[in-house]
């Protein structure tokens, strides 16, 4: 059974002024669906045809580890966002933020930091940590947490497609603006399950 | 003395329709000018902000560890700018002439299969970085490509002509579409520098 290309979770113009229209309709409608497609090309007639993108995700390299994992990363962002989000996270999820970066504001800060220093194309994930508590991290082009083992939280796509149309090479901006999109009712529920 | 940024060998329009002015502003004045920046606060307080870029390139394990990997990025980045801009020009296109394509011909199979060669290494190149037309060390030409800004020079090539795959190198024009980029490439490289460039490396 083929891949398929997920609905995005809201109009292409619902993140604007912060992410527009145009930015979705290439970053959702074109790259995204290329990854799903390159991935179908490449597991049509194989064994890895049947598996589950997760299961590719743990087991493939190359091509197609790069292919898999870019359509988990990006299905996963979309779900990071929301037209409806902003402002901090509650409960659980924002004690275990507070206790790792001392508030929310230092939190955002030291998020923004990482991702201002992921060179070239990759992400920025909040991962949840062994011990139940909270970390950012770091990964290069498709890499991806569930490819260690580890359980992502929040991811922020730093790949120059993700904010060149609406901020150019002004990544930190992108950043700045992002956080009033982000759904922390996913994350939150990321943390709990 | 400090890194600059090189000044641009022709205006920010002069390579239109092919690759748009606003790119090439932003590019220069903004992308190289930063890799410059943060190459010149990597190097402070080292022995090494006198060498050329192409030498700390060349030499990088001079570099301290706890510095080098942002002399790699922000080094290679100055290196691999400064030549692209050289290898474009409004009067460029068309194909290599005399030793370099004598060398293209019985090294790399002709323009035809060279074209196609770099073509695939720009394209396959995932994620941030360059592909290059490149001299060994035994004065063979070579493709290849490399990941987000390192140089052919260190492994010990000397790139005689680079394109910058980076999405910035083309977003604004072609978005998603790096093939179209890249076939737009051609039609502005200047072949009497990549030659210069190859006597050079040859000699």
């Amino acid at each position: 059974m083929a891949f398929e290309l997920p609905a995005l979770p809201y109009e292409k113009n619902a993140l604007e002024p912060h992410i527009s229209a145009e930015t979705l309709e290439y970053h959702y409608g074109k790259h995204h669906q290329a990854y799903v497609s390159k991935l179908n090309e490449l597991t049509l007639g194989t064994a890895d045809e049947d598996k589950s993108l997760e299961e590719i995700i743990q087991s493939a390299s190359g091509a197609m580890f790069n292919q898999a994992a870019q359509v988990w990363n990006h299905t996963f962002y979309w779900h990071c966002l929301s037209p409806q989000g902003g402002g901090e996270p509650k409960g659980a999820l924002g004690d275990a933020i507070k206790a790792a970066f001392g508030s929310f504001e230092q939190f955002k800060e030291a998020f923004n930091a990482k991702a201002v220093s992921n060179f070239g194309s990759g992400w920025t994930w909040l991962i949840k940590t062994s011990d139940g508590g909270v970390d950012i991290s770091n990964t290069d082009d498709a890499d991806c947490p569930i490819a260690h083992g580890q359980t992502p939280l929040l991811t922020i796509d730093v790949w120059e497609h993700a904010y060149y149309i609406d901020y150019r090479n002004a990544r930190p901006k992108y950043l700045d603006a992002v956080w009033n999109v982000i759904n922390w009712d996913f994350i939150a529920q990321n943390f709990n399950d | 003395m400090a890194h600059q940024l090189p000044t641009l060998p022709y205006a920010y329009d002069a390579l239109e329709p092919h690759i748009d002015a606003l790119t090439m502003e932003i590019h220069h004045s903004r992308h190289h000018q930063t890799y410059v920046n943060n190459l010149n606060a990597a190097l402070e307080g080292t022995d090494l902000e006198s060498l050329p870029v192409e030498t700390l390139m060349g030499e990088i394990e001079r570099v301290p560890e706890a510095k080098r990997q942002a002399v790699i990025n922000n080094g290679g980045g100055h290196a691999n700018h400064s030549l692209f801009w050289t290898v474009m020009s409004p009067q460029g296109g068309g194909k290599a002439k005399g030793d370099l394509a004598s060398a293209i011909e019985s090294e790399l199979g002709g323009d035809e299969a060279f074209r196609e060669a770099f073509t695939q290494a720009a394209v396959k190149r995932f994620g941030s970085g360059w592909a290059w037309l490149s001299v060994t060390p035994a004065k063979r030409l070579v493709v290849e490509n490399t990941l987000n800004q390192d140089s052919p020079l260190m492994h010990g090539n000397t790139p005689i002509l680079g394109l910058d795959v980076w999405e910035h190198a083309y977003y604004l024009k072609y978005q998603n579409k790096r093939p179209e980029y890249i076939k737009a490439f051609f039609e502005v490289v200047d072949w009497d520098e990549v030659a210069r460039r190859y006597a050079e490396a040859t000699a």
